[in-house]
């Protein structure tokens, strides 16, 4: 027969609620203002296949190729599901990165706001369906430059 | 449950280099499962990273992002010791968020 102490026991316990209510006290004091609202997902983007038009859809603008743009991607992925994109820019005022890759279902994978005080940096990785190229849109001072690379794919990222 | 987010902000100079890895399935919708049914998309579609009042960052991501999201990016206007917050929420409504110290 199992004894319990029961001074212990309480104490247990005790120590076990305090932990939750500063747990809980925790969550509560969480801001409302952190969680972002969906309002702002440019879905219209997401959803056009075709590069050319979401880029339209995005932004509004023909891009101009610029080779202030450094793009780094692997030459061969040799996992499609996980291709490392790493963008960089020297152009000024940047406020908005986005890359997209053009053989895929849907060309806009990811795009990023760059807010003043933020450097015009991203790294992120990437599904790719099959060897495609990638892009990398960067938004600097209201106009819109791009730059692209070649990614050749052995095994595809859509898992199919 | 332990968060879905797990944060490196390291100062040097006057810029933080700010990265994280995401626990999120980031399905595609367009993957079947072994009994060759769709599963469903559901992927983080924003990510907001904000020091106070001040979003430094957002993404806006769609379901090509890889699972198991990593994100780097970098800032300026901030310096060992002060809070980041980072936030997601995906398509199906669901989120987390977590703050960490800039090291």
């Amino acid at each position: 027969m199992i004894n319990y102490d029961r001074r212990s026991l309480l104490k247990q316990m005790l120590g076990g609620s305090v932990a939750l209510v500063a747990v809980s006290g925790g969550f509560l004091a969480l801001p409302a203002w952190a969680a972002p609202t969906e309002s702002e997902w440019p879905k219209e983007a997401f959803s056009k296949k075709k590069m050319d038009e979401a880029i339209e859809t995005l932004y509004g603008q023909k891009p101009t190729e610029s080779d202030k743009i450094s793009l780094d991607v692997p030459t061969i992925a040799q996992n499609g599901a996980v291709v490392p994109v790493t963008v960089e820019s020297t152009l000024e005022k940047v406020t908005s990165i986005a890359l997209f890759v053009a053989k895929n279902p849907f060309a806009l994978t990811a795009s990023f706001d760059i807010p003043d005080g933020t450097m015009p940096f991203v790294s992120n990785r990437l599904k790719m369906a099959e060897t495609s190229d990638v892009s990398a849109l960067v938004m600097a001072d209201g106009k819109l430059y791009s730059t692209s690379k070649n990614v050749k794919v052995t095994v595809g990222g859509c898992g199919g | 449950m332990a968060s879905t987010i797990r944060v490196r902000a390291i100062a040097s100079g006057d810029v933080v280099d700010f990265k994280a890895l995401l626990r999120h399935p980031m399905d595609s919708g367009f993957v079947k499962d072994s009994d060759g049914k769709i599963i469903p998309p559901h992927y983080i579609e924003i990510v907001t990273v904000k020091m106070g009042e001040k979003t430094v960052f957002t993404a806006n991501w769609g379901p090509a992002v890889s699972k198991d999201p990593y994100l780097e990016f970098k800032f300026k206007g901030a310096k060992k010791g002060d809070a980041v917050a980072v936030s997601w929420i995906d398509n199906k409504g669901e989120s987390d968020s977590t703050t960490a110290k800039i090291m």
